[in-house]
């Protein structure tokens, strides 16, 4: 896991290494659960992360301490260099967050409801700020249609549109395109592009490992830790996870036949392929040498999701607190 | 066989949503305590707070004549049920000032010369003055005051004096009912609408409004935006209080022209007023709404509070009839003191000094209440 790197000076500059979130050891506890249990997270200006973990572990929770709807219970950090607790305001006004649910007025319209956050962040030139970002979402001709009735993809894309209104620097989006159809979620992870070169800053929280791919830089959290981090390839290098992927016939249904075998940390079919990983190579290639006759091993390398899973069984659930 | 299968089926069936449905009830706590809170309520406030023949008034003996004819009228009302003297006064006027700021209901006033007047056969007056803003809570008090003169004049007109004591009575009590001469009805509860109609509104709606917005997940975005707390409750009441003027017209217009209700106050203190219970309505409406988990709860917690309300303020039953431990109670719902206010500045022409005590009331209310929303409702989601 990567070092805390040091406090960075207040005025964010243009410079792609300069990190504009800036977190170290966020804490957060609801009851007695600890719900976030010290996550680092650093992303630079420009760039794209994908914030993955299994459900619960403290996604969400983080987003929002990040954008100024939750105080940590301990950690610091600054986002585009204000303070995370103390300059909470000019955290808000920069930062766009697109909630997991949707979270626009459905008794208003689509115009209604840009027209509403345009106002509340003190726009200049709101009818032609409306007007362009209707056009952009190709919603122009239903700008009077209540957003309560659109479908669930145009639902996102006005969510979107509405929380990039104001030219947010970080742009925090929480599961976007779940129950998002794959032409849907395309064109919303080519628009993610686009803004991500333009400059803004882009943490986005998803269960997808495409999604995660097309990510620059990835962040794995589960039970409340912050796991693994990096690029795709920083995160399965560091695994130590080796694979091999087995063909031939009926390999897909040796899975947990070979799962039990020593030296194996996971085994699961992909297709028609088996997947086998473990941390050492010789022991994987001896534990599949009874079925090696059959069914042709070799070498590959470990999935994004092989590594998660991996991950997620070596870390104990040390969020769930026993009640008395 | 088909039948009774088919019977079964749906016993089986409409028993699995009963047993859902008893778990669901039970999981919330909110709705149980309400089930059960409410005939509990129910009960202490019809069967021991109200109660249509007021006894124990306050009264006010205006005493003109010292003499023992006055004070065997003073012992006869204190010995009747019906009245409470809590104040002898002698100077012309004051019994009228007391009735005027609420804090008797009668006067009784002994004028000079009474006990000469008596003796020589005269028929002095007896000047009762009721406060009538509510009818119903003086009339039996008012009846019971004949008879109780002039038993307690019997026991005194004695000997060479018995002759004045037969016959009609010795002496000609006089009934004046201040501020509603006719005593009707709709002069006392118009005014008093005024109160319920904005307690329902304005409580409720901004209940109701919070909630819906947590409900459907829009708070989180508006709490994600530069906007303030303090901004949102603004932002949420001004429309409410538009709501609430309209109201507020309607009703005044209503009372003027439909039901001639006088109005002898000072009409910029009475709008003042209603401003400020709006105002105290709404920060109520504002704080149940950061308890509340769910519209549902909001609802029942407006109206738990809209019940005492209407029952106890005074506005459906004579405010004085009440026990103690009722009267007590009312004193801490906002409608009581706005139901004060409205009929006292309306009916009784208080100036800003009269309604100096219930306008302190509210604003503290209000200063209290304010405080509390503003300290619940937070920037943060949790």
């Amino acid at each position: 896991m990567n070092a805390p790197a040091p406090a960075q000076p207040a005025q964010p500059q243009a410079d792609l290494s300069q990190p504009v979130i800036d977190v170290h050891g966020l804490t957060k506890r609801f009851g007695g659960r600890t719900v976030v249990d010290a996550v680092d997270l650093v992303v630079g200006r420009g760039r794209i992360c994908g914030f993955l973990g299994p459900n619960g572990s403290g996604k969400t929770t983080t987003l929002r301490m990040i954008c100024g709807l939750l105080i940590p219970d301990a950690g610091e950090g600054q986002v585009l260099g204000f303070d995370l607790r103390r300059q909470r305001g000019a955290i808000k006004r920069r930062v766009g967050y697109m909630t997991q649910k949707f979270g626009l007025f459905s008794d208003l319209t689509i115009a209604e409801n840009l027209e509403f956050f345009a106002r509340v962040h003190g726009l200049d030139r709101r009818k032609e700020r409306v007007a362009q970002a209707l056009e952009q979402l190709g919603l122009a001709s239903r700008a009077d249609q209540l957003a309560g009735k659109l479908s669930g993809g145009w639902k996102q894309r006005l969510a979107l549109a509405a929380c990039v209104l104001h030219d947010p620097e970080i742009l925090l989006l929480d599961e976007p395109t779940a129950g998002v159809d794959p032409q849907a979620r395309r064109e919303f992870w080519d628009q993610i592009h686009t803004l991500s070169a333009n400059g803004m800053t882009v943490l986005v929280s998803t269960h997808y490992m495409d999604e995660a791919e097309r990510c620059h830089e990835i962040a794995y959290i589960a039970y409340g830790r912050m796991l693994a981090r990096g690029s795709i390839a920083d995160v399965v290098d560091g695994s130590g996870l080796v694979a091999l992927v087995g063909e031939g016939p009926g390999a897909d249904r040796l899975a947990s036949a070979i799962e039990q075998r020593p030296g194996v940390a996971m085994a699961a079919p992909f297709g028609t392929a088996l997947h086998v990983c473990g941390p050492d190579l010789a022991a994987l290639q001896a534990a599949v040498a009874p079925w090696a006759d059959q069914i042709a091993f070799r070498v590959g390398r470990p999935s994004l999701e092989d590594v998660f899973i991996h991950l997620m069984r070596g870390a104990e659930d040390a969020s769930v607190v026993v009640r008395a | 066989m088909s039948l009774t299968s088919g019977i079964a089926g749906a016993w089986q069936r409409i028993g699995a949503m009963i047993f859902k449905e008893v778990r669901q009830m039970l999981r919330d706590r909110g709705t149980i305590g309400m089930m059960l809170a409410m005939p509990l309520a129910q009960l202490m406030i019809f069967g021991f707070a109200i109660n249509n023949d007021p006894h124990r008034l306050p009264m006010a003996l205006e005493v003109n004549d010292r003499s023992n004819f006055a004070r065997a009228i003073d012992a006869a009302l204190r010995n009747t049920d019906y009245f409470r003297v809590v104040a002898v006064v002698s100077a012309p006027g004051e019994g009228e000032r007391l009735l005027q700021r609420g804090a008797v209901q009668f006067v009784v006033t002994i004028p000079p010369d009474f006990a000469r007047d008596l003796v020589k056969g005269r028929r002095p007056q007896l000047l009762v003055t009721a406060d009538a803003t509510d009818p119903a809570a003086t009339g039996n008090a008012l009846a019971a005051i004949g008879d109780a003169v002039a038993s307690a004049l019997a026991h005194d007109l004695i000997g060479p004096l018995a002759a004045r004591a037969g016959g009609s009575s010795p002496v000609d009590v006089v009934l004046h009912r201040s501020y509603n001469p006719e005593g009707i009805t709709s002069h006392n509860t118009v005014p008093g609408l005024l109160a319920i109609v904005l307690s329902m509104t304005m409580v409720m709606l901004t209940a109701l409004s919070v909630t819906r917005e947590v409900e459907q997940g829009t708070m989180e975005n508006l709490l994600a935006t530069p906007l303030r707390p303090f901004e949102v409750m603004v932002g949420k009441i001004v429309p409410y209080l538009i709501i609430g003027l309209v109201q507020v017209m309607v009703i005044l217009l209503a009372a003027a022209f439909v039901f001639q209700v006088p109005f002898s106050g000072p009409l910029p203190l009475m709008l003042g007023a209603t401003l400020l219970f709006m105002i105290t309505s709404l920060a109520l409406g504002f704080t149940l709404s950061t308890i509340a988990q769910s519209q549902l709860q909001a609802m029942q917690m407006s109206f738990f509070y809209l019940l005492p309300s209407i029952l106890l303020s005074g506005f459906a039953f004579p405010f004085r009839g009440m026990p103690q431990w009722a009267q007590i109670g009312a004193e801490a719902l906002p409608t009581t003191h706005f139901i004060r206010l409205v009929r006292g500045i309306m009916l009784k022409g208080w100036t800003i000094a009269d309604a100096a005590t219930d306008l302190g009331v509210l604003a503290l209310m209000l200063a209290i209440l304010g405080t509390v929303a503003v300290r619940r409702y937070q920037d943060t989601v949790a």
